[in-house]
């Protein structure tokens, strides 16, 4: 059996049928194609998957499409603007080498644009907590922290 | 084929329950335990996220708190009353995971699971809290010592929801902890860990509670421990001897995290610290949640 699911994406409404055993993570990668968002673990242990659920953090390979019913849903392509220009976080993230191979990069943006929503002038040891549930292989997370906390002091400044 | 049902409303939900419907709050446990492979994926499920009334902390009118089992552990962490005098849950849904799992995770949902290493359980046996169940049939009210039964076993039956998490008024002069050792601060699942509240009245102990995470089939409290405590002045000496009837009464597993003999000598150094850590705060003293961390190389 199949649920016709209704969410908001990125601003915009779509609508698919999903069976409900499958998660929130392959139905935005394989039916609605947007593939920014990874999948790495599968377990809710690296974060590659992370998109904002109600504007929250949520592991989507762990969380049943069918779910998302009538809520917000926010992928990386949401985080750029509708002209394609990158937001203060990830012009921060390329300026601070936070990004090496990527693959953590859609999740990191993600976790740190929930922080951002909610602290705007975030301590380091809080900007390391918020990403704690991200994995990164590559860059050693140091430029990683930076990019957040740059991109927050511009976001004060305006 | 499954089906799947998401209603607003209680009473749909209790009737597809009795019509063999499983529950799914956040699935951070339900939907991950079956891609683990430890169970199938339920053939009939009612999602409960919707639910009216599910979700939010309330202040009862004898100045308790009743906690909707779809609480999430952020928003339990956020609550103001919560923090101020439930202070062991603070610090154990503050621990719960990542933000995300945080976000999605529910109480009813860390009950309901039973898991040994169940962080809120050790804090809200030391609250004497009451689970609230509901089915077609009407209402129970359960205490949550002895809820859990076995690992993943609780009393609950399978037509019946949780619905709340109550919490009676805490004593005037009482302050609880939590505290859990982990291989690194987030993202982990308790090795062992132990809750306390203390009740401190002209330097005496008037109540006491101790329970211990992952040192037995379930979350459960340690009345030897607790004896200790009552009456004592909380000093060093009543705090060590109570942490050893801890140690004594566990009865850990060999698993991937940890031996048992370390699970073992470690029980009487977590519980240490979290009755330190609800003594301080039961003398005004601040130690900040999550307590985990504070107390992290504590003596
Ligand atoms: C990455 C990760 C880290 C985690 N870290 C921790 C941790 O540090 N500490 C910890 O204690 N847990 C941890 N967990 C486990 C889990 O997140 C918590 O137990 C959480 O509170 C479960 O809530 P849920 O709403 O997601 O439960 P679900 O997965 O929706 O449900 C769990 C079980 O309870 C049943 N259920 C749910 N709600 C109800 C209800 N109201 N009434 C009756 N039955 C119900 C479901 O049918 C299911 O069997 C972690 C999980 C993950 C994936
Ligand atoms: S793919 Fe979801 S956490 Fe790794
Ligand atoms: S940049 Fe490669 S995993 Fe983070």
């Amino acid at each position: 059996m199949r649920y016709e699911t209704s969410f908001r994406l990125n601003g915009t409404p779509v609508s698919v049928s999903v069976e409900p055993s499958r998660t929130l993570l392959h139905v935005l990668r394989e039916d609605l194609g947007m593939t920014g968002t990874k999948e790495g673990c599968t377990d809710s242990e690296c974060g590659a998957c992370m998109v904002l659920l109600d504007g929250e953090p949520l592991n989507a390979c762990s969380y049943l499409a069918v779910q998302a019913d009538g809520r917000e849903v926010t992928t990386v392509e949401g985080l750029s603007a509708p002209d394609g220009s990158l937001s203060a976080l990830q012009r921060a993230f390329l300026a601070h080498g936070g990004v090496q191979c990527g693959f953590c990069t859609p999740g990191m943006l993600i976790s740190a644009t929930a922080l951002l929503a909610r602290d705007p002038d975030p301590a380091e040891e809080t900007v390391r907590a918020a990403l704690s549930g991200n994995l990164c292989r590559c860059t050693g997370y140091q430029g990683i922290v930076q990019a957040v906390r740059s991109a927050a002091a511009e976001i004060r400044e305006g | 084929m499954s089906r799947y049902l998401a209603p607003a409303g209680l009473e749909e939900a209790l009737v597809a329950l009795a019509g063999g419907a499983r529950p799914v709050a956040g699935g951070t446990d339900l939907v991950v335990g079956v891609r683990q492979g430890r169970f199938p994926i339920p053939d009939d499920l009612v999602a409960i996220h919707r639910l009216a009334g599910f979700r939010g902390i309330a202040e009862g009118a004898d100045g308790g708190l009743v906690i909707g089992a779809g609480t999430s552990h952020a928003e339990i962490v956020a609550h103001p009353r919560v923090t101020r005098d439930w202070t062991g849950l603070a610090d154990a849904s503050a621990i719960v995971g990542s933000p995300a799992t945080r976000a999605t995770g529910t109480l009813g949902g860390n009950v309901a699971n039973a898991s040994p290493a169940a962080d809120t359980v050790a804090p809200l046996l030391c609250a004497d809290a009451v689970i609230v169940c509901r089915s077609t049939a009407g209402e129970r009210r359960l205490p949550l010592d002895g809820f859990a039964t076995a690992p993943r076993r609780t009393l609950l039956r399978p037509d019946e929801l949780i619905v709340a998490v109550e919490l009676p008024a805490p004593a005037p002069g009482s302050a609880s902890c939590y505290v859990r050792l982990e291989h690194r601060r987030q993202m982990e699942i308790a090795i062992v860990g132990a809750g306390a509240l203390l009740r401190l009245e002209g330097g005496r102990v008037t109540a006491a509670r101790v329970a211990m995470t992952a040192l037995a089939p379930t979350v459960r409290r340690v009345p030897e421990a607790e004896r200790i405590l009552l009456g004592s002045d909380g000093g060093a000496a009543a705090v060590t001897a109570a942490a050893e009837a801890v140690a004594a009464a566990a009865t850990p597993i060999d698993d991937t995290r940890a031996s048992a003999a370390y699970r073992r000598a470690m029980a009487a150094v977590v519980t240490r610290r979290a009755i330190g850590g609800a003594l301080a705060r039961a003398r005004g003293e601040t130690v900040t949640i999550p307590a985990s961390d504070t107390l992290f190389g504590a003596a």
